[in-house]
């Protein structure tokens, strides 16, 4: 995947990346800031066409935004003027899925994220963690095959991470759902993932697949506490070479 | 919000303001004889008050403001939908916005007004100059605002809604234009305020109806109470055309937190 930079020349964000998510698997994507995860997860979920090669999913090829993936940022991207409700009801809305479906949907998702009681409010009265349930519960909505998920709670304090972190896992094997998630947290991804993919900085490839052989998927906090736990974090703080990198050289590429 | 806590600091300002308005009031009865200003240069509140009943008596002073109100409410409206539109167009086409900003640009520092006399030599004296006065005056604070409005939505909101496969005019009603309130807003209280200023000077170039018109009526009669009765009633109009504005958007954003004490005040 390559992008027109500002001058004029071409950067290579991602090449000859080759990763496959089998159904009902969640894949975790790390690597330093700017090596391309984020274009993955555009190319994946369809609003960004590669310059080079092809995304599928289902078998089908990506030629587009597609139903069947559903992405989520770090922003929540709620829309102030709408209550929970709305905002969970936005993506089903779009695809003009009829109301009464959508209502069912929606409250069912709010029941099952303990938002019931706030669902006539608006995004400014709940808190951060309380916001970006409203966004899983939004991408859950439409019922997508795949999720595709950035960062998702990279901005939200410590304590309701592990909670979101916990809530997003059962959903996904409750429901079965394959998911590839982006994250910069090494105990985010050991406890969540059935593999990790190791990035290397730009233009980026995959250097190292990691395949976490633990049980447990559907409750990271459980996993937290298996001693193998550190066994794996402590090989990829080893392949991110975190030791030796120095800030400057992190901090190039600004947003992921 | 929560009652006692909130509502003592409110109370003593709205106390202050009205000891202000008694202080006013006295100072302009009686501030003008103890200085020794004549009454033709600052006629104290008593004369005015006099005139205003004389002025409602004999000289239509309510044809003249529901005249002048309804020029305001015409122009307003055909201002601001204008303005809303090109906006909304320009916001969604770069190119159009490339090609007519220079235009646009050099409208928006030529004074507005000053297009009043050029308007009646083409229309005469009827109310239609003053209208077109005030279109042009409210036309730029709303379109500048709402095509930053639209310029300036996140472009993460856009991706999230094409990832829901949404199509450009789901993406409009559903993001862009509900993004674009508050600045319109803005924008719009903006335009109700200068939209009496529009009015106003086309009144006062030419015409024998509206406020404008009495203006200068009293101005050539060295009639100084009623210049000032008419300075009030405009600013009585520009206030009933801002509050106007202001409760529509209470109700249309009231999803918003409250932020100002002009805003609970209100």
């Amino acid at each position: 995947m390559r992008f027109a930079d500002r001058t004029g020349g071409v950067l290579t964000a991602v090449r000859g990346v080759n990763l496959r998510v089998r159904d009902g698997e969640v894949v975790c994507l790390i690597g330093p800031s700017g090596c391309g995860k984020s274009t993955l997860l555009n190319i994946g979920s369809g609003l960004t066409t590669p310059s080079e090669g092809t995304a599928f999913v289902d078998g089908r090829e990506v030629a587009g935004p597609n139903a069947q993936v559903a992405f989520m940022l770090q922003k929540d991207l709620l829309l102030p003027w709408r209550t929970v409700v709305e905002n969970v009801m936005f993506g089903v809305e779009i695809q003009h899925v009829p109301l009464p479906e959508r209502r069912r949907r929606a409250h069912q998702l709010l029941q099952k994220f303990s938002l019931a009681e706030f669902s006539g409010h608006y995004p400014h009265q709940l808190s951060g963690g309380m916001r970006q349930r409203v966004a899983l519960a939004r991408t859950l909505a439409v019922d997508p095959h795949v999720l595709l998920l950035d960062e998702p709670f990279s901005a939200v304090d410590a304590q309701t991470r592990i909670v979101l972190q916990r809530d997003l896992a059962r959903t996904l094997t409750e429901n079965g759902k394959t998911a590839l998630l982006i994250t910069h947290d090494l105990l985010e991804a050991v406890t969540l993932s059935d593999r990790v993919l190791v990035m290397s900085r730009r233009p980026g490839v995959i250097i190292e697949e990691i395949v976490i052989d633990m049980p447990l998927r559907a409750d990271p906090i459980a996993r937290r506490t298996d001693p193998k736990v550190n066994e794996y974090v402590t090989r990829l703080m080893d392949r991110l070479d975190i030791a030796h990198t120095s800030l400057e050289r992190q901090s190039v590429g600004g947003a992921t | 919000m929560n009652g006692a806590s909130r509502s003592s600091p409110i109370s003593t300002g709205t106390v202050a303001s009205l000891i202000l308005l008694v202080l006013f009031l006295a100072a302009w009865q009686w501030g003008p004889g103890l200085l020794g200003v004549p009454s033709f240069i600052v006629p104290p509140l008593s004369m005015v008050g006099s005139e205003f009943v004389h002025a409602w008596q004999f000289d239509h002073l309510l044809l003249h403001t529901g005249v002048t109100i309804a020029e305001v409410l015409a122009g307003f409206v055909l201002g601001s939908l204008l303005g809303a539109s090109i906006g909304y167009l320009l916001g969604m086409s770069p190119t159009a916005e490339l090609a007519l900003s220079p235009y646009i640009l050099a409208l928006q520092i030529a004074p507005k007004v000053a297009f009043a006399p050029l308007f009646i030599l083409w229309m005469g004296f009827t109310v239609y100059p003053k209208i077109l006065v005030a279109i042009l005056i409210v036309f730029f604070p709303v379109m500048v605002n709402v095509l930053t409005a639209v310029r300036t939505v996140d472009p993460d909101l856009i991706n999230l809604a094409r990832a829901f496969k949404a199509t450009r005019a789901q993406i409009f009603w559903k993001i862009e234009f509900p993004t674009s309130m508050p600045p319109m807003f803005a924008g719009l209280r903006i335009g109700a305020t200068l939209a009496v200023v529009g009015v106003v000077v086309g009144e006062l170039v030419g015409g024998n109806v509206g406020l404008g018109y009495l203006l200068t009526f009293g101005e050539g009669q060295a009639n100084t109470p009623l210049v000032f009765v008419s300075i009030i009633m405009l600013t009585v109009v520009g206030s009933i055309a801002y509050f106007a504005v202001i409760l529509v958007e209470r109700h249309v954003l009231h999803y918003l937190p409250q932020r100002t004490a002009m805003d609970r005040n209100i």
